[in-house]
């Protein structure tokens, strides 16, 4: 009763890009409760206009640093699409090992470095290294071989080199896979050790449940990342062809990003969206680990978010494996990549990045140039979930010491691991022609 | 807690990709090692503490709203050395992109009717706006020449960065020229230091890493379209990491 309560977090540390969190509480009631978004928009549907195809994944992975594969998938499947162009089953496949690799890596730089200081109750990863110094050794080696994947294959960790449309600039030597696949064993018991990690720090994870409608991709044959169908846990599977009505941008004044919903009030997408629709196709020791870890599909804890982002890099270091020793088997190729389009037009790319669901929508002209442009970033998807997530969890902690309040809301948007400075550049996406 | 003789470093990011940071987390190990030599103050994506004064303030991205040019001005003011990071920074990178295009059709395309919510300017790379002391170019910055600037930079030395053609380098790899395979590359105009990344995994140089400081831009597109490229087509590629730089 009669409790005030005024938080502005300023520029919230430890996320991608720049936020805020906004709440008041006047006389015992919640008057506000938002995520703020006030990161620098970088307009870059406007500069998609008039670049030709061969350009388009190049210029989008500069949205994010981290996500740079993701957007690079994303719009490669978008062009190919379009243009009508077809890749061989050896590029899926390492467009696959990939995935893997950048999803492995963004977790546990999201996972060991900006969640786990919370976990136990540091500033920073710098400041656990007295204490921690195994932990962040070992989060630093996984990180590394999880970026080799895109330097061996794609040419360089961030901003990858070599996928284009239609394939690959360079194919690797089987030498080089087989070197990777080495280094990706040795860091098989490091994720173990994480596993472990997680498990005896899982009670300092808030006991907070808000059920809401998860959107992720989803196949028949695999762990949905590089392709699939929309799956809402709300209507099931959907076609690619129909995100906009499972996306419904909005804008919202407090931030420069738009909001989104589909079926409710809002939804969540990433890591535990992708584990509560598609938990069955998590390889078997990745379904143990969140056993071990206590997660349970279907889990309505968002800040459980981190702990699902652990067992997916259980699966993806497996999948990796088995993708490497796949090639390996039927022998690479020196495939060049086929870039010839046979058709002008639309062409939607739909793909799974370490925060979600991502979608590229590109309209091509006949001189292979793009002329209308819309980008669905999974940030921005979340957004409303967060906002949603704050309104609910406030009242419940609003006796609780202020201090506490605000770890437990910076906790509970960085378990969503934003990427804002990638869902802000995604607001509307209309060309005035 | 301020360790007494450690050089104070900070990192701050302005509108990019945060990829050049990433790379910074991304040099692993010889993290450790440089943090035994450095107290890094501030750090937003990594850490929450914040500080009054650096020797060394490595920024990254592109000044492109009003508020930015105030926090540019702000930690010019703290910062002993001042190093841009990364093509954002030191030449506007692909943020700067949307100068060509008239920058209220731009605000009016993404943002519609709000518009006005968002002030935007032209995207400029810093020294635009406040005096830079060193450049570490590339979108991303390599680690290597991040660590060999960092490195001198602490032991109070000039650092030495090359300033001739990303060609001169792809030579060195023996790559076979991309231009007379009939591959449109900027590796004639563009500043060395990458190892010639590009050309050495098969794709164009993309110019990443600005020009060259002595250019003639002019020559250079006669060289191109010697190679059968037009005018219009070579100067639309030079721009999508330098439109600040464009002479013409
Ligand atoms: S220079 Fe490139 S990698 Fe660095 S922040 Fe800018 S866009 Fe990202
Ligand atoms: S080859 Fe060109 S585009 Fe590639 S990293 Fe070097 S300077 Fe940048």
């Amino acid at each position: 009763m009669g409790v005030n309560l005024d938080i502005n977090v300023h520029h919230l540390t430890r996320v991608e890009g720049h936020g805020n969190i906004v709440v008041n509480v006047r006389e015992g009631r919640l008057e506000r409760a938002y995520l703020e978004i006030v990161e620098a928009p970088r307009y870059f549907e406007a500069i998609l206009k008039g670049r030709n195809y061969k350009e388009a994944a190049i210029i989008t992975s500069r949205i994010c640093g981290i996500c740079c594969l993701g957007h690079q998938m994303a719009s490669l499947k978008a062009t190919e699409e379009a243009l009508g162009i077809e890749v061989s089953e050896q590029t899926v496949l390492l467009r696959k090992l990939l995935t893997d690799g950048a999803t492995i890596q963004s977790h546990i730089l999201h996972a060991l470095f900006l969640a786990s200081p919370d976990f136990v109750g540091k500033s920073s990863v710098f400041a656990m290294i007295g204490e921690y110094k195994d932990v962040v050794a070992k989060a630093l080696k996984i990180k590394y071989v999880a970026n080799l994947v895109s330097e061996v294959v794609g040419g360089r960790a961030v901003h990858p080199i070599t996928p284009v449309p239609g394939g690959f600039t360079r194919i690797p030597e089987s030498g080089e896979l087989k070197a990777l696949r080495e280094k990706i064993q040795e860091i098989v018991p490091d994720l173990d050790f994480t596993v472990e990690l997680m498990r005896q720090l899982i009670d300092s994870i808030p006991n907070f449940e808000r059920e809401t409608e998860y959107i992720s991709l989803q196949c028949d044959d695999e762990y949905a990342l590089y392709d699939g169908d929309i799956y809402s846990s709300d209507i099931g599977r959907v076609p690619v062809e129909e995100y906009k009505r499972m996306t419904n941008e909005f804008v919202v004044p407090h931030s420069t990003s738009k909001h989104c919903r589909a079926n409710r009030e809002s939804y969540m997408v990433g890591a535990l969206a992708r584990f509560n629709n598609n938990h069955e196709k998590l390889s078997e020791k990745a379904q143990r680990a969140a056993e071990r870890m206590n997660l349970k599909a279907p889990c309505y804890n968002p800040y459980m978010n981190t702990i699902a982002q652990v067992v997916e890099c259980v699966h993806c270091a497996e999948d990796a494996i088995r993708i490497i020793d796949r090639l390996l088997n039927c022998g690479l190729k020196d495939e060049k990549p086929d870039q010839e389009p046979k058709k002008y037009g639309r062409g939607i790319g739909a793909t799974e990045v370490p925060r979600g669901i991502l979608y590229h929508d590109y309209i091509y002209d006949r001189k292979e140039q793009i002329i209308k442009a819309d980008c669905i970033i999974p940030t921005g998807q979340n957004l409303e979930n967060i906002d949603y997530d704050m309104r609910k969890l406030v009242p419940e902690i609003i006796d609780e010491p202020r201090e506490e309040i605000v770890k437990k809301l910076e906790m509970l948007v960085r378990a969503y691991d934003p990427c804002i400075s990638c869902s802000v550049h995604m607001l509307d996406v209309e060309f005035v022609e | 807690m301020k360790k007494r003789g450690k050089i104070k470093v900070a990192f701050f990011d302005f509108t990019g990709c945060e990829g050049c940071q990433l790379n910074k987390l991304n040099l692993e190990n010889q993290l450790l090692d440089i943090l035994e030599h450095v107290d890094i103050v501030e750090f937003r994506e990594a850490m929450d503490d914040k500080a009054e004064f650096y020797d060394i303030a490595f920024v990254e991205g592109s000044i492109s709203t009003p508020e930015c040019v105030n926090r540019i001005n702000d930690i010019r003011r703290r910062s002993k050395v001042l190093v841009a990071i990364g093509a954002c920074a030191t030449n506007g990178g692909i943020n700067s992109l949307k100068n060509i295009h008239d920058i209220d059709e731009v605000r009016e395309t993404v943002y519609r009717e709000h518009k006005y919510l968002f002030p935007t300017l032209p995207a400029m790379p810093l020294h635009a706006i406040v005096k830079v002391d060193y450049k570490i170019y590339g979108c991303p910055m390599t680690q290597e020449e991040f660590l060999k600037v960092f490195k001198s930079l602490v032991m109070g030395k000039k650092p030495q960065q090359p300033d001739y053609a990303v060609c001169v380098e792809c030579k060195l790899k023996e790559n076979e020229c991309l231009l007379q395979r009939g591959i449109f590359c900027l590796g004639p105009v563009t500043r060395a230091g990458c190892g010639a990344r590009c050309p050495s995994f098969g794709q164009s140089c993309i110019g990443c890493r600005g020009f060259v400081s002595n250019i003639n831009q002019n020559a250079s597109i006669e060289v191109l379209k010697r190679y059968g490229y037009s005018v219009e087509e070579a100067v639309k590629r030079m721009n999508m990491f330098n439109v600040t730089e464009m002479k013409m």
